[in-house]
């Protein structure tokens, strides 16, 4: 029996004269996470995207969870695919729902035909296809409200389409429709959370990490290239920056006030990130910030890290609670990974008591003081290793 | 110049060593219970290993039983002597710098109840044989204390400890932990009155996966494992032949150079405590009665994994306490009342026979740099 998947487009369909576009991205990033299962053949109609197995013996289950993880999808449905003969179409309900029917007690069916030529009308289809099931399978009871199977057969130009169950897609707007942007990531559990959000919103995602050996070790660096590589059912590909950062958090922990030195850290990553941002055309930068979490993250903190660049600051998880952000991190399977100890060392330059409001005035004045040369952020970018992370 | 001063850890299998494992997987790789000609070849290949490893601990060949390393040792031989020996009394007497596999074995057999008392060490990491035998009573069925210190080196008079406790107690069977001795200092259960002996094959140039317990003659266990009767039912499972057979001959070669090597370790010892002792910042956690191959020190103010990244960037490779505990502060620098800071910036070196002077030089000049320019604890 042949079976083919079936996606539900959501917003993207409002998008106007860019649908096409949004369809094509969306097929195209489909197509990216269906590559290692085998050959599938795609095509949109009436905003349904049809996702054919061209392989024989695909494990369709496996194709079903990962296109679940592909924005721009609102839902996926594994459907069985039969001439459009209402002879044909009921043993083939009756064969491809049998296990699912044996375990019902009620079901309904639904019918729907967009391909007028076919000569019995929905209501019709219902009926006789509820009857027929219904003399195959005598404990079954025909139930209009809450059945436990609905089956649903469409009978559109190329041929009859019968499903039961629709799975909830990773909804949002396919990744890359809305430019790029760099993404800070920490190895912590609220950066790789933000990455995923704002990927959901169609960003195409690069990412920053920064390093600071021997104060950071091999096996910190390598939990960020694994959380990377977790995002990339959902992101595609990710160009990681690894920034060589010692020099600059050892000079800053010399010249800096104690309390001023994670926001003067914080100020200096963006301006790093954003000469990596420029240089790989992207128009943000995403941070996992959470009002209020910690020092740094207090509303007057964040006001003088945004000052520090001029590239727009994403916070997708600025207002959320770190509970919620651990739900998500959950859901995307990037917990376990950032909660792995590995960190810690940076802790000697952590100040016992940091500033939570600090001022602009006071930060500009520290820094004029502190007179770090640019070049060294310049440097900073520059030396920064590129680790493509390959989905 | 690689300096490899992890050797505790784990050591670099020798390439004789290597050639044999191989050579028993590809060629020799009969199951030595088969009753054919193979099955002879491998079951003779497996008493002379048993020989080689014998003649180490000074026993019986059939006193040797093969195991997959330290940890099951210690298992083996703890879980097996007391559960066999529950109707004889309920208390077991260890000490608190135990290996994890030691401590986390008595704890289990806390909650199958059993009363294990953990002797404290003096303030040098040493465990004396008189604060070892007072704990140790009437009801006492098991008594364990490492040979050498795996964090500190701190050496243990094994034949005296046990001498106490037979003095206290005639029917205490005696378990040493010589997996940081084996191959590098003398073992003679048999003469020393112990009866259950753990060593490991990957500390002295052999594979990791293999190691043995001996089991003095007359000594029951109740094994925590049951199977085809392999290794006198005591430790079943098809005998990890490459491993065994490697571990023979690494325990054969490190044990025949023990005297030269004892002289090698104690001039590296010498010569890095006298580099060091330059520096202010650096101070000596090892006791003076510690196995010269073994030396824990402190860096003023810098935390281990700082300095064992910082040195790690020159190919030098240290560690900061046991490799096993990974992150956790050390319990055994923690039950020699050592301050906290001095414990989060302690670095273990440790040696092996073919360690060069050149290593130890080499490891102090960047100890003692890295000591001057990183970043020091707020």
């Amino acid at each position: 029996m042949k079976e083919i998947i079936l996606l539900k487009s959501g917003e993207i369909a409002l998008k106007g004269l860019n649908r096409s576009t949004f369809e094509d991205v969306m097929a195209k990033n489909a197509r990216r996470r269906l590559q290692p299962l085998g050959e599938f053949k795609l095509w949109h109609a009436q905003s349904t995207t049809y996702v054919e197995p061209l392989t024989e013996g695909v494990d369709m289950e496996e194709a079903v969870r990962r296109l679940q993880t592909v924005f721009g999808v609102v839902a996926v449905t594994k459907s069985c695919v039969v001439e459009k003969d209402f002879a044909v179409i009921c043993p083939a309900a009756a064969e491809y729902f049998a296990d699912r029917l044996r375990q019902a007690r009620t079901f309904k069916v639904e019918a729907k035909r967009s391909d007028k030529a076919f000569p019995m009308k929905s209501p019709e289809i219902s009926r006789e296809l509820g009857g027929y099931l219904l003399s195959r399978f005598h404990h079954l009871r025909v139930k209009v409200e809450q059945p436990d199977i609905t089956i649903t057969v469409e009978i559109r130009e190329q041929g009859a389409y019968l499903h039961a169950d629709q799975l909830p897609g990773a909804g949002g707007i396919p990744v890359g429709t809305g430019g790029r942007a760099l993404l800070l990531l920490s190895g912590g559990i609220d950066s790789p959370v933000a990455g995923y959000m704002m990927a959901k919103r169609g960003l195409e995602i690069a990412a920053v990490h920064f390093a600071s050996p021997p104060y950071t070790s091999d096996r910190a660096r390598q939990k960020v290239l694994d959380l990377a590589e977790k995002l990339t059912p959902y992101t595609g590909r990710i160009r990681l920056f690894v920034v060589p950062f010692t020099a600059l958090q050892e000079t800053l922990r010399d010249r800096c006030p104690e309390d001023y030195f994670t926001l003067l850290m914080r100020r200096y990553m963006m301006r790093v990130a954003e000469r990596i941002a420029r240089r790989e055309d992207c128009g943000a930068l995403i941070t996992g910030e959470s009002l209020g979490q910690v020092a740094s993250q207090t509303m007057q903190a964040i006001g003088c890290t945004d000052l520090a660049t001029a590239l727009p600051v994403l916070r997708p998880c600025i207002g959320m609670d770190k509970e919620e952000i651990i739900r998500v991190s959950r859901r995307i399977d990037t917990f376990e990974t950032s909660i792995l100890p590995y960190e810690d060392c940076c802790t000697v330059f952590t100040p016992r008591h940091p500033k939570t409001k600090p001022t602009v005035a006071a930060v500009e004045a520290i820094e004029a003081e502190m007179a770090i040369d640019p070049a060294m952020v310049q440097q900073a970018a520059d030396d920064a290793e590129l680790v493509i992370i390959r989905y | 110049m690689e300096c490899y001063l992890d050797n505790s850890a784990t050591t670099a299998v020798t390439p004789e060593v290597a050639a044999l494992a191989a050579r028993i997987m590809t060629e020799q790789y009969g199951n030595p219970s088969s009753l054919h000609r193979r099955g002879f070849w491998a079951e003779r290949a497996l008493t002379e290993a048993r020989g080689q490893v014998a003649a180490v601990l000074r026993c019986r060949p059939e006193e040797i039983i093969f195991t997959s390393g330290g940890t099951e040792s210690n298992n083996l031989a703890l879980l097996g002597a007391a559960r066999a020996a529950r109707r004889r009394g309920s208390r077991i007497v260890t000490t608190a710098v135990e290996h994890h596999s030691v401590l986390a074995v008595c704890r289990q057999l806390e909650s199958e109840g059993f009363e294990v008392a953990y002797v404290s060490p003096d303030a040098g990491g040493v465990i004396t044989p008189e604060s070892f035998a007072a704990a140790c009573d009437e009801k006492t069925v098991l008594a364990s204390c490492m040979m050498v210190n795996s964090e500190t080196g701190a050496l243990h008079d094994i034949p005296a400890i046990a001498a106490a406790c037979r003095r206290k107690n005639p029917g205490i069977l005696f378990h040493a932990d010589c997996v940081q001795a084996f191959g590098r200092l003398e073992i003679a259960p048999a003469r020393w009155g112990v009866q259950l002996v753990s060593v490991s094959g990957h500390k002295i140039h052999a594979p990791k996966g293999v190691g043995a317990l001996y089991v003095a003659k007359g000594v029951r266990l109740l094994p925590p494992l049951y199977g085809s009767g392999q290794e006198r039912g005591l430790r079943p499972g098809t005998e990890n032949l490459p491993g065994i057979c490697a571990m023979g001959l690494a325990a054969e070669r490190m044990n025949a150079r023990r005297a030269e090597n004892a002289a090698h370790f104690t001039a590296l010892r010498q010569k890095l405590i006298t580099n060091l002792s330059q520096s202010p910042a650096v101070c000596i956690n090892s006791p003076e009665a510690a196995a010269p191959y073994i030396i824990n020190l402190s860096v003023e103010g810098i935390r281990s994994e700082i300095m064992i990244h910082y040195l790690e960037q020159f190919e030098i490779y240290v560690s900061s306490g046991s490799a096993c505990a990974k992150g956790e502060r050390s319990h055994v620098l923690t039950a020699m009342g050592l301050p906290e800071d001095r414990i989060d910036s302690a670095i273990r070196v440790s040696m092996t026979d073919t360690t060069a002077e050149e290593e130890i030089d080499e490891f102090c000049r960047r100890l003692l740099q890295g000591a001057a320019t990183l970043a020091k604890r707020r």
